[in-house]
């Protein structure tokens, strides 16, 4: 059953990399979240079995960790050199969710990743992500979640920090949120926009949507394209980029026009042929998402 | 990460891709004597810069003798080579590559890029050889033909046989194909490409398959896995104040406008260069401080924005997550005191300790104007920029 969307208070979280710095810090962040302590239950860090962070034992493996604490969902701080095998690991042990946050893997291992993952059970959150937050539930990744309000608006997007300027925009406004995702800024990825549009529109808990794209790839069409056919609740857009010159790379790896494709321009006016009630300002998502409500 | 054609045709020569002979070369006497060395009656002297569209822009000559190559390496090299890809100062050409001349029988296209949509490495072949593949795209995207590889088969010989007959490649030199399709895909994946381009592929007189062409695009990820690559970085062709930045773990990008843009997270980054545009200003750069953004690379990062001498007013806009507010504004204080700030400076901070952070600016008795959201601080900057 899915309640909100993907994660709820009932959800069982275990750590892979939770002793790293990293991984203990937002661990640490996540448990004091809402229902927190009762959702994060294990750690997995190879060789470390047996010790224990916060009160959050810590397992050999994915294997281990599922079978002792009952864990179906990981969430990955894995240095970018060892996280790839380290979502092979969550998909090999069956796990229902894997939110990788690591930064900086190789493009070829997330291929890799990706093809082994046909035919699994598996869903992929990231890599490069903020994670996805239920509010006064559950958080499951490295936003700040004081700026979240218990509402009816999802957020998708590809970006950390704009996701968190359009939620402080929606919760500024009285505008409370049913889930925020993140879906990462590389290339090479696990849920999309469109996934995530699905999810919201099928999802009670859910009246309108804010989506946040950027340049790079096609996937904010293609999730446009279906919403014109599909979506039943309204839909704001932002595409972040539109001053970006072509063949750059825009910090996020998977954020750069080439050979012509991937331009916000383009994106923006099929989002707009869509029925996307688009902005080109960043600073007035969440008032967008206010009038479009008014009707 | 590019590298130069002729380190691209190493790369590819390892992974039996036949190319002509030829010598890189870095003065007009290494030219001459590498003619020599090469042999022959014609050689072609091709400026090696980064960027494509050489021929276009007088970068590739073709000479029938010594004497005819030395005076092609003294017009090319030192040159400010202006194609449609550098801009209009254009690169100025360090380095040459020397080959042997090729009797062309027939061109083509072959590229190799990463299927987002897709998420497999895709092969893209065409009879339109030694034309950009965009216009091809554009004007007759019938002749590029596309064959998406399964990681676990590799390229089968039945796939590259298809798309070679498909493009034109004669019965007879077919196995050669095969050679340089598979050995093409091979590099891509065991060197961690994001593109890589043989543009011409050609066939010879002689029916011989060459790749007069190379140009890769290596993902900067997976460096560290790739030291004989990172060995044929070229900083002479990237910008000095991006090599700067990347010291520091910034991601920094020089654009042409005049207000500088210090933010964290490449998504917000490039919303407020959106926001500065669409207020009538224009961005001189884009800059991610990133999320654990520390005082020294604040201040990195202003003294990077103040080499640009065009720069007339900076916007700092952090939505403070994990990283607190007061620890940003103390870090903006001391950069702007350490940097010794000239350009008026407009903040905008959100998120935890917000209240915290304004009050540590607005006691600093720096001359800062705070932005109150987004729109405040992009309208504000942009009047301070006109002055």
């Amino acid at each position: 059953m899915i309640v909100s969307i993907l994660i709820d208070k009932n959800t069982r979280v275990m750590t892979q990399g939770m002793t790293g710095k990293v991984g203990q810090f937002h661990t640490a962040n996540c448990k004091a979240y809402a229902n927190g302590a009762a959702c994060f239950v294990a750690g997995v860090t190879p060789g470390k079995a047996g010790l224990s962070y916060e009160g959050i034992p810590v397992y050999d493996s994915v294997v281990d960790a599922k079978a002792q604490s009952g864990a179906t969902v990981s969430v990955i701080y894995v240095p970018p050199a060892y996280a790839a095998a380290a979502i092979d690991e969550a998909v090999e042990a069956g796990l229902d969710l894997v939110i990788c946050i690591t930064e900086g893997i190789p493009v070829h291992d997330m291929l890799r990743t990706r093809y082994n993952m046909l035919g699994k059970k598996t869903l992929l959150i990231g890599p490069n992500c903020p994670g996805l937050i239920t509010p006064d539930e559950i958080k499951i990744g490295i936003m700040p979640g004081h700026i979240h309000r218990k509402g009816r608006i999802g957020v998708v997007s590809r970006s950390g920090t704009l996701t968190y300027e359009a939620v402080g925009q929606l919760t500024a406004l009285g505008l409370g949120q049913s889930s925020c995702v993140g879906i990462g800024g590389d290339p090479i990825n696990g849920l999309k926009h469109l996934d995530v549009m699905k999810l919201f529109n099928s999802d009670p808990e859910t009246d309108a949507v804010i989506m946040v794209g950027e340049i790079g790839g096609s996937d904010e069409e293609e999730c446009a394209r279906w919403i014109k056919g599909n979506m039943r609740k309204p839909v704001v857009g932002f595409i972040a980029g539109i001053t970006a010159p072509p063949g750059k790379r825009m910090g996020h790896a998977g954020a750069i026009i080439s050979g012509g494709q991937g331009g916000a321009e383009t994106k923006l006016a099929v989002m707009e042929e869509c029925g996307i009630h688009i902005t080109r300002n960043p600073a007035e998502m969440g008032r967008v998402m206010q009038q479009v409500l008014k009707g | 990460m590019k590298i130069h054609e002729y380190q691209g045709k190493e790369i590819l020569r390892q992974f039996g891709v036949s190319t002509p002979r030829g010598v890189a070369c870095f003065s007009v006497d290494e030219a001459v004597e590498a003619a020599r060395q090469l042999g022959g009656d014609v050689w072609v002297v091709k400026a090696q810069i980064h960027a494509g569209g050489r021929g276009k822009g007088g970068g590739v000559k073709v000479a029938r003798s010594p004497e005819e190559v030395r005076r092609a390496a003294r017009q090319i090299l030192g040159m400010h080579l202006v194609t449609h890809q550098t801009g209009a100062e254009g690169q100025v050409v360090r380095r040459l590559l020397i080959e042997q001349g090729a009797q062309i029988s027939r061109e083509f296209y072959l590229g190799m890029v990463i299927d987002r949509s897709r998420q497999r490495v895709v092969l893209l072949a065409s009879s339109e050889g030694g034309m950009e593949i965009e216009e091809v795209a554009a004007h007759t995207p019938e002749k590029i033909y596309k064959v998406w590889i399964d990681p676990q088969k590799g390229l089968i010989d039945a796939e590259s046989d298809e798309v070679s007959r498909k493009i034109g490649i004669p019965p007879a030199a077919l196995a050669q194909a095969r050679t340089v399709l598979q050995g093409l895909y091979r590099a891509f994946v065991d060197k961690d490409a994001m593109l890589a381009e043989i543009n011409p592929l050609v066939l010879t007189a002689d029916g011989r398959v060459l790749a007069l062409d190379a140009k890769f695009n290596f993902d900067s990820n997976a460096l560290y896995r790739h030291p004989e690559i990172v060995a044929m970085r070229d900083l002479d062709e990237e910008d000095p104040a991006e090599i700067e930045a990347s010291k520091f773990d910034l991601s920094y990008i020089s654009l042409d406008g005049d207000i500088g843009c210090l933010v964290n997270g490449a998504g917000l980054a490039m919303a407020t260069m959106d926001i500065i545009k669409l207020y009538g200003g224009s961005p001189a750069n884009f800059l991610d401080v990133g999320g654990g953004a520390s005082r020294e690379k604040v201040t990195e990062a202003f003294k990077l924005m103040l080499r640009n001498p065009k720069l007339k007013a900076i916007l700092v806009n952090i939505f403070g997550g994990i990283m607190r507010c007061d620890v940003i504004a103390e870090g903006v204080v001391a950069a702007a005191r350490e940097a010794d700030l000239k350009v008026p400076l407009v903040v905008r901070l959100e998120g935890t300790n917000v209240e915290l952070g304004k009050k540590i600016l607005a006691e600093s008795g720096l001359p800062i104007i705070s932005g109150s959201d987004m729109a405040d601080a992009a309208e504000k900057v942009v009047a301070a920029a006109r002055g």
